[in-house]
């Protein structure tokens, strides 16, 4: 894919709509005027795309917001919820993502993937005494790490899929699969995004530097290790077979090894039900 | 400067005998400049008839800026006659809606149409002109610094700071203060409270020594029970607000509809004997009176 391409990419992914199960659930609690305002919440931050498309309209410059919006929960501080609703309708208003595309590449696995990625990155920030009114952001970042994926899938599925069977078949790295066969990954395509969208800074290095070992952004660091405990537990699936070694040099942040840190994150299967009660109920 | 109210009712217009002492109109302040410009704030059916006042003193030059685009603060516009009359200039300002993205011009369009108006837009004599302005960005008209501050209400709602000649007014529009969505025991209790905690510094900033504030109070606390979420504010919460900005004067405003004058009354003077030692006066917004500053 072409730089010349961004563009036509931007504007495909203006219209693409968001994953079925959140879509049924704002159609729903937004007909209900007693739904809690907590579970309309709940379902738009576990929606990449939905939350991903809220955060682009409240944080761009034509709005003006003094200061960047980077959770879900923070515009509805901001907006008031009814503004947060109606946003997540509009979202749901262009229909749902398709469970299958020509890519190949399953949905389903990649939304746990991203779910859970979110939760551990929130837990590690926990852990890092990350201050309480900021682990709301690891989540977002854990769970926009990979948007650039769903983007590939359903805008270039053809070299989509070539990349996702060469890096299975040879245990090579998606992101340099996708590069091989499109010119650019899924972290630049997502930061191209995320840039466009004026989201925060922070977050598009996290978004952009997920794979890197040498960030200096205690997101990105998260982010980071996040991915790699999902992958290793096989919480869904996103694609990328490799788990990435170069976490190591991350490691020492937290004083332990990959395998006692997810230990002492105790039990994670929570995670992954809780993930999987939203994806499937 | 100085102000006057001309519409100090919530929701929807109440005429009738109940509500003679208070005025029935919905949302409208005028505002005049110690040079004598023109700034409005709200165009409910009380900007009738100060659009009548004004016809006597033509042309008219007027900043009419918009909280909300809910009905009780926009509906008077279209017969706001100064916008009929050649030579008259109506500045309407207010935020984007980040919902359908549209400006201001939205308020003023979406009523005149064939179906709700004999008169559509095209045809209004006035040089009408519309300013999409943002949170927390002042601009400067007729002299006067107005500040935007994004506050609470279902809808898009700008509160308005208007200072000008040394002196301030803060106007909230519609305005819910903030309530936590989780309960208690939910993880996420904290993390959102110290949001809201940071948001209600921010306004309290915003109104900050203001020497009048004009807010929302539509409930009694014993009704806002039945009445969260709704998007206003109540006596109590205005009072909480006004120490914390440590107000001059604060004038209650967004009478609840079915709210008679006897009701009123036996309210204020319940908030005055609860609220012994205020350093700043309480008082009922009332149409008609012009308040000095």
């Amino acid at each position: 894919m072409q730089q010349t391409h961004n563009k036509e990419l931007i504007a495909f992914v203006e219209k693409m709509p968001a994953f079925p199960k959140s879509v049924q659930r704002v159609v729903q609690l937004t007909s209900d005027i007693n739904a809690p305002a907590k579970e309309i919440v709940r379902v738009i931050e576990s929606d990449p795309v939905m939350t991903v498309k809220i955060l682009k309209v409240i944080n761009s410059a034509f709005y003006g917001l003094p200061q960047k919006i980077t959770s879900i929960q923070r515009a509805v501080v901001h907006m008031g919820l009814n503004t947060i609703k109606n946003l997540a309708l509009s979202v749901a208003a262009m229909g749902v993502l398709k469970p299958t595309n020509k890519a190949d590449f399953n949905t389903q696995d990649f939304l746990l993937h991203s779910l859970t990625t979110a939760s551990i990155c929130r837990l590690l920030a926990e852990r890092l005494n990350v201050k309480g009114s900021e682990c709301s952001d690891y989540f977002v970042a854990g769970l926009l790490h990979d948007f650039g994926k769903i983007v590939f899938a359903e805008f270039d599925p053809d070299n989509f899929k070539l990349a996702l069977e060469k890096s299975l078949e040879e245990n090579i790295p998606l992101h340099q699969t996708e590069t091989e066969f499109m010119g650019i990954n899924h972290a630049q395509v997502g930061k191209i995004l995320a840039e466009k969208w004026e989201l925060d800074p922070v977050l598009i290095d996290a978004i952009e530097h997920h794979h890197k070992n040498n960030s200096k952004n205690l997101l990105t660091d998260c982010v980071a290790t996040a991915n790699q405990i999902s992958k290793k537990l096989q919480f869904g699936f996103s694609g990328n077979p490799v788990i990435d070694e170069s976490i190591d040099e991350i490691l020492p942040k937290f004083e332990l090894t990959l395998d006692d840190l997810i230990i002492s994150l105790g039990d994670l299967s929570a995670i992954k039900s809780e993930a999987l009660s939203f994806i499937n109920s | 400067m100085k102000f006057k109210f001309w519409g100090v009712r919530g929701s929807i217009a109440t005429p009738g005998p109940a509500t003679v002492k208070y005025g029935g109109n919905t949302t409208c302040i005028e505002i005049r400049t110690d040079n004598n410009d023109l700034i409005i704030l709200d165009a409910g059916t009380g900007i009738h008839p100060l659009g009548q006042e004004l016809l006597k003193q033509l042309p008219v030059d007027a900043h009419i800026f918009i909280t909300h685009t809910h009905w009780d603060h926009i509906q008077g516009l279209p017969f706001f006659s100064p916008i009929f009359i050649p030579g008259n200039d109506v500045k309407i300002y207010g935020g984007l809606d980040p919902v359908t993205n549209e400006g201001i011009e939205r308020a003023l369009g979406v009523q005149l149409q064939y179906s709700y108006f004999p008169i559509r837009e095209a045809e209004l004599n006035a040089n009408i002109e519309y300013n999409t302005i943002k949170p927390e960005e002042s601009i400067t008209v007729a002299g006067a610094k107005i500040t935007p501050i994004l506050l609470s209400h279902p809808v898009l709602n700008f509160g308005y700071r208007v200072d000008c000649d040394g002196q301030s007014i803060f106007f909230t529009g519609d305005y819910e203060p903030i309530f936590n969505i989780y309960d208690p025991e939910d993880s996420e209790y904290e993390e959102y409270q110290s949001f809201i905690d940071q948001k209600q510094q921010q306004i309290a900033l915003a109104i900050k020594g203001v020497d009048a504030l004009i807010i929302d109070s539509s409930y009694t606390t014993e009704e806002y029970n039945s009445k969260k979420g709704w998007g206003h504010g109540t006596y109590d919460s205005a009072i909480k607000i006004a120490n914390e900005a440590q107000v001059k004067q604060l004038f209650f405003t967004h009478h609840e509809p079915t709210r008679t004058d006897k009701q009123l009354d036996d309210i204020h003077q319940r908030l005055k004997k609860e609220n012994p030692n205020l350093d700043y006066e309480i008082l009922l917004a009332k149409e008609g009176v012009d308040f000095m500053l």
